[in-house]
């Protein structure tokens, strides 16, 4: 069996020591009938398997998933396909770090107790603000927690969440929030720009009794906000600004710190973390140095011992769960502190400049990306306001037809923003990393164009639909017939 | 001035521009108009390759850890961490893949966390499971979530306003209540730390929504009495949750949903040997009673009768959602090969080897120190300092200090906190005869050097690259991010030797 | 422990003095800031805050602790020691005089009779 360190001779001679005949008898408090079917259920538990066997039934479960290692990946909505350098994980992967526990002992556990130091003052560079926290689950539930100390803090209930931010941070800060006193109210985005609709929002504001209104800079669209103009309309009603922003955006985009946010919480899965299936994420916390006894989730501070040597501790423990029990700040315990530690190393090995030009160069990429899909007939892009790394374009078939004819060429993506906005049928959102090559690109928009309806060169018969008709010879110019040989095009 | 600096410096102070490497290849499409106002600085440290290696490798090497050292902190399971866990992570196949492709391009997932739902009921003994709750405290959010939709529809959730804590209980207990909107009523636990059973039912009237128990419970103690107080909830309308964190004691010698228990979470990491990563990520799947399944959080993965897995989203009683995915799978994937690693009889060695071991250290120490079991134990054993402290000042605090100069993490001290200077041990199964005798030879021999020289204990730890750290500077000069020297100096302590914190519990 | 005499005292560690102005003080104890040990923040209400018999009117917070304050009387906020909020040292150093926290302006003619003496207080935490 296992992982066991005991041997039979160990266990009879502890069991002497204890003064029991068997382990049974350390069990003989537990009513037998417990006993009894707890054993019985557990004689027809699956499992059992030898190293061996087990990693080969693992490695067969992977092989069932396609995975962006082999296939390229368009696919953003939350979730991004970045490159990270081999140093990351090697050093992440660091037994002393992957298996310590959190840092409640200082002196055990300096290492630790540094790296989340390093982070929260990296974030405090990256983002602009004055504090960050050790990390939280994700960035939806990061979003949850900013509504919260935005509901402790002004003692107001009502939150504006604009429509053009994140489903899924939506959905979360609705559960988050449905056994507490605050309402969150949708705020529409202007169906042109995808921005923010801001006669909306100023009207919204007008009652004072607004505790919050949240930007996404960049929005769930890919597009940016004013984010300066709301973060002034909503000080001047009396909210805080609870930004939430893409960490890896911010080495090209000004930082929440720069529009005066309140707080600002991100996932920040993109600084080096694998995509995982969306977890373990990274939820990032930060805020204005004013609200930190309001502030969830662990925070390191930096001292000194009676010598005079610098330290790290834990500090603020007061706001937290197994202190201050149901008059926490949050319930939170357990973080995400592996991560942290991912991305403070993928921070420190890009560095100024490679932060910088992952982030330049995403967004040049979507740009031509962009620009080469919008090239194809019947594909029109959606909202007019400026875009990061992520755009949606309308298709004039169903997205997840086209999505099936770019996984048949190994291409992961694109989302369909049908699925969550039912007036945004037919549109697709695509995402360019810095991992995404002109070369990448070049054969997305001619699998996509394969996969298209196309305005007939020649035809002897109404316009049929041609999808799944086509293939694709990367070749050069070919000509394609359609299965029923009454139309064929051109491709380029 | 600062007396020297931390043995590693600082990132920012290793900084040195233009030196850190290029990892990117130089840009190959056309450069757009940027159509939004760029940054100037960000003001992030560049540092070469090799120096950040060296950086990083070192901090590792400034932090106990499982893999490094014994770590018998109560309440936690710090169990050994299997390496085939995280090599099966680490497999491109699930560590590449994005959570919003199609099911099509993602069964292996959708079957890890369907297998992985199903085995977390069976080993509940309740009937349907969600992996999606991050962490214990959120599934156990999660959890109070569900009962209060339950009771929702019952027509009930205006009445039934306050959940029943026993003292005992974990801190994140009550915050998860408060969370939900729940008020928190706590009952006292009685002379051996078990639930108080005239207590309970005195607090049990018609506007109690459920009770939460820990079992065993936080002074390693079976609360035999579960079946007659799950009875005596039920009888009342309220229902049971279970803190599972205590699961490892009980694997496969008893189910929760056997002993009455309608919800319960995991934490994974610590029963299911996921690591603790320094605090995180960990994972708190929720098993539930069938009466609760329809409150599950969506999206839940379902099998068709194909065999094809799938999303379930259509789910109108659902709680919502608690990750902005759908989880934290890579811990629920470790979980689940340790799981499989095991088998039902693996896991029933554990919690066996488990008891016996902590059972072991309160045998072997039971004469020099006090406990709170002196009718045995299950997983973790509850010690306490209160004799050292009144003759020879030398508090839990002390010896969990002088522990590290012995090569041994503490344990947990002052928590529960019904105990007088507590210190709450559990061994895991994962430890070697020698290495129990070795934890138990030093805390005979701090017991020694209590009597002998208290002073030395105040002192500790002595071998520790800082010694004991001035917490409450910390706190009152608040220093969360480095900004300059001169902001480190504005914060320098009074350098008066810090002796001892108030018991608050320290896991 | 020093217990002085013209104060009164609540099972909760506070005390109170009445002052010839009919205002009183109230603080918390020498016990009490022992027992926290080092405080390291100190909230404490706004002037003209309404406090209810009973009720909380700020906490006191050491590292791991965090105390709780309450006033067992009913009266408007005319006072905070706000050299106390900004060096809560002072608490642990004087509890009595400097460390004072707030005074109040009661909403009736104070009853002690529900309050303790010096001597019954410290009879209880000795």
């Amino acid at each position: 069996m296992p992982y066991f360190s005991l041997t039979p001779a160990d266990r009879e001679a502890m069991l002497a020591t204890i003064g029991v005949q068997s382990a049974d008898e350390l069990f003989a408090d537990i009513p037998a009938s417990l006993r009894d079917a707890a054993r019985e259920a557990f004689a027809n538990l699956e499992g059992g398997r030898s190293e061996m066997g087990l990693k080969r039934d693992m490695a067969r479960l992977a092989a069932k998933n396609v995975h962006a290692d082999t296939s390229t990946c368009f696919l953003g909505a939350g979730v991004y396909d970045h490159y990270v350098p081999s140093a990351v994980s090697a050093l992440a992967s660091r037994g002393e770090f992957v298996t310590a526990y959190t840092p409640y002992q200082a002196e055990t556990s300096q290492g630790t107790l540094q790296v989340i130091y390093e982070f929260q003052s990296l974030l405090c560079r990256l983002t602009g603000m004055e504090m960050a926290n050790a990390s939280l689950y994700d960035g939806a539930t990061a979003l949850a927690e900013a509504l919260i100390l935005a509901y402790a803090a002004t003692k107001k209930k009502r939150m504006l969440v604009p429509r053009g931010l994140s489903p899924a941070y939506r959905r979360v800060a609705t559960t988050y929030t449905q056994g507490l006193p605050i309402t969150i109210d949708e705020i529409p985005f202007d169906t042109t720009t995808g921005q923010i609709d801001g006669e909306a929002l100023k009207e919204a504001l007008k009652s004072g009794d607004v505790a919050a209104v949240v930007v996404a800079q960049p929005n769930f669209f890919g597009v940016l906000e004013d984010a300066p103009a709301i973060a002034e309309a909503t000080h001047a009603a009396g909210a805080l600004l609870v930004a939430v922003f893409n960490p890896l955006s911010l080495g090209i985009l000004p930082p929440p710190g720069s529009y005066d946010a309140d707080v600002a919480i991100a996932d920040g899965q993109s600084l080096g973390l694998p995509m995982t299936f969306g977890g373990p994420g990274l939820g990032l916390f930060c805020c204005k140095q004013k609200f930190s006894r309001l502030a969830p989730g662990r925070l390191v501070g930096l001292t000194t011992d009676a010598e005079g040597t610098r330290g790290f501790t834990l500090t603020l423990q007061t706001r937290e769960q197994h202190i201050r029990r149901e008059k926490a700040t949050s319930n939170i315990c357990s973080n995400q502190a592996l991560c942290a530690l991912v991305a403070t190393i993928y921070m420190a090995t890009m560095g100024e400049r490679g932060v910088r030009e992952a982030a330049t160069h995403s967004f040049h990429k979507a740009a031509y990306a962009r620009e080469q899909l919008q090239t194809l007939p019947g594909v029109k892009p959606v909202f007019s306001g400026p875009h990061y790394h992520e755009f949606a374009v309308s298709l004039p078939v169903a997205v997840e037809t086209i999505g099936k004819a770019l996984a048949e060429e190994d291409i992961i993506g694109p989302y369909d923003l049908g699925r969550d906005y039912p007036e945004l049928e037919g549109a697709a959102l695509f995402c360019c990393t810095e991992k995404r090559s002109r070369e990448d690109i070049d054969f997305l928009t001619k699998v996509l164009s394969a996969a298209l309806p196309r305005p007939k060169v020649e035809s002897g018969a109404s316009g049929s639909d041609l999808n799944g008709n086509g293939s694709v010879h990367l070749d050069g110019v070919a000509v394609h017939y359609a299965d029923d040989a009454r139309t064929f095009y051109l491709d380029w | 001035m600062l007396n020297s600096p931390s043995l590693e410096p600082l990132l920012f102070e290793l900084s040195d521009p233009g030196s850190a490497s290029d990892y990117l290849p130089p840009l190959d499409v056309p450069e757009a108009p940027l159509p939004f106002a760029t940054r100037a600085e960000l003001d992030i440290p560049e540092v070469d390759e090799h120096s950040v290696v060296r950086h990083f490798t070192r901090l590792s090497q400034n932090t106990f850890s499982i893999d490094t050292h014994f770590y018998p902190l109560g309440s936690c399971t710090m169990k050994y961490n299997p390496k085939l866990n995280e090599a099966v992570a680490a497999m491109p196949g699930f560590a590449s893949v994005h959570p919003l492709q199609a099911e099509t391009t993602s069964q292996g997932w959708l079957e890890v966390l369907f297998r992985a739902q199903e085995v977390l009921a069976k080993i509940a003994g309740l009937d349907a499971c969600t992996v999606q709750p991050l962490a214990g405290a959120q599934g156990e959010f999660c959890g109070l979530l569900m009962i209060r939709a339950y009771h929702n529809a019952r027509g009930e959730a205006d009445k039934r306003r306050r959940i029943v804590v026993p003292d005992s209980a974990h801190g994140t207990n009550p915050a998860s209540a408060a969370r939900c909107g729940y008020a928190v009523t706590t009952v006292k636990s009685n002379a051996e730390g078990g639930v108080d059973m005239d207590a309970m039912r005195a607090a049990l009237k018609d506007d109690v929504a459920a009770v939460m128990i820990t079992n065993p419970n936080t002074l390693g103690v079976f609360e035999a009495q579960i079946e007659e107080l799950c009875t005596l909830a039920h009888e009342n309308g309220a229902l049971v949750y279970m803190d599972g964190a205590n699961m490892n004691a009980i694997l496969g010698q008893a189910r929760p949903g056997d002993m009455g228990v309608d919800v319960m979470h995991y934490n994974v990491h610590k029963t299911f040997s996921t690591p603790h990563g320094g605090g995180g990520p960990g994972a708190g799947p929720v098993a539930v009673r069938s009466i609760l399944e329809p409150f599950l959080p969506v999206p839940h993965v379902i099998q068709a009768e194909s065999g094809e897995f799938a999303w379930d989203w259509d789910r109108p009683d659902a709680v919502g959602s608690l990750h902005g995915f759908r989880g934290n799978s890579g811990v629920i994937l470790r979980a689940l090969t340790y799981i499989l690693r095991h088998g039902g009889e693996g896991l029933r060695q554990v919690s066996s080897d488990a008891v016996l071991s902590a059972n072991y250290i309160l045998a072997r120490l039971k004469g020099t120190y006090e406990t709170a079991n002196p009718n045995g134990c299950k997983h973790e054993c509850v010690l306490s300092a209160s004799k050292l402290r009144s003759q020879y000042g030398v508090s839990a605090w002390d010896i969990a200090k002088r522990l590290p100069d012995y090569g041994f993490h503490a344990p947990t001290v002052y928590f529960p906190t019904i105990v007088k200077e507590s210190m709450m041990i559990e061994p895991t199964e994962t430890e070697t005869k020698a290495t129990l005798d070795a934890f138990c030879e030093a805390m005979l021999a701090i017991a020694e050097e209590a009597k002998n020289d208290p002073d030395l204990l105040h002192r500790a730890p002595l071998t520790m690259p800082v010694g004991r750290l001035d917490e409450a500077n910390a706190a009152k000069c608040l220093n969360l991010c480095w900004t300059t020297p001169q902001a480190e100096e504005a914060c320098e302590s009074d350098g008066e030797p810090k002796r001892e914190i108030a018991g608050a519990p320290t896991y | 422990m020093n217990t002085p005499t013209d104060l009164f005292y609540t099972e909760s560690d506070e005390w109170l003095r009445r002052e010839d102005d009919g205002l009183v003080t109230l603080g918390i104890t020498d016990y009490a800031q022992g027992e926290l040990g080092e405080i390291v923040y100190l909230e404490l209400p706004e002037v003209g805050t309404s406090i209810v018999a009973g009720g909380s009117f700020g906490v006191a917070e050491s590292v791991k602790a965090v105390g709780e304050l309450h006033s067992p009387i009913a009266g408007e906020v005319v006072a905070a020691n706000t050299d106390a909020t900004e060096n809560p040292g002072v608490v642990n150093e004087s509890p009595f005089e400097n460390g004072w926290m707030i005074r109040l302006k009661p909403s009736e003619e104070l009853d002690t009779s529900s309050l303790m003496s010096a001597e019954q207080y410290a009879a209880l935490r000795a």
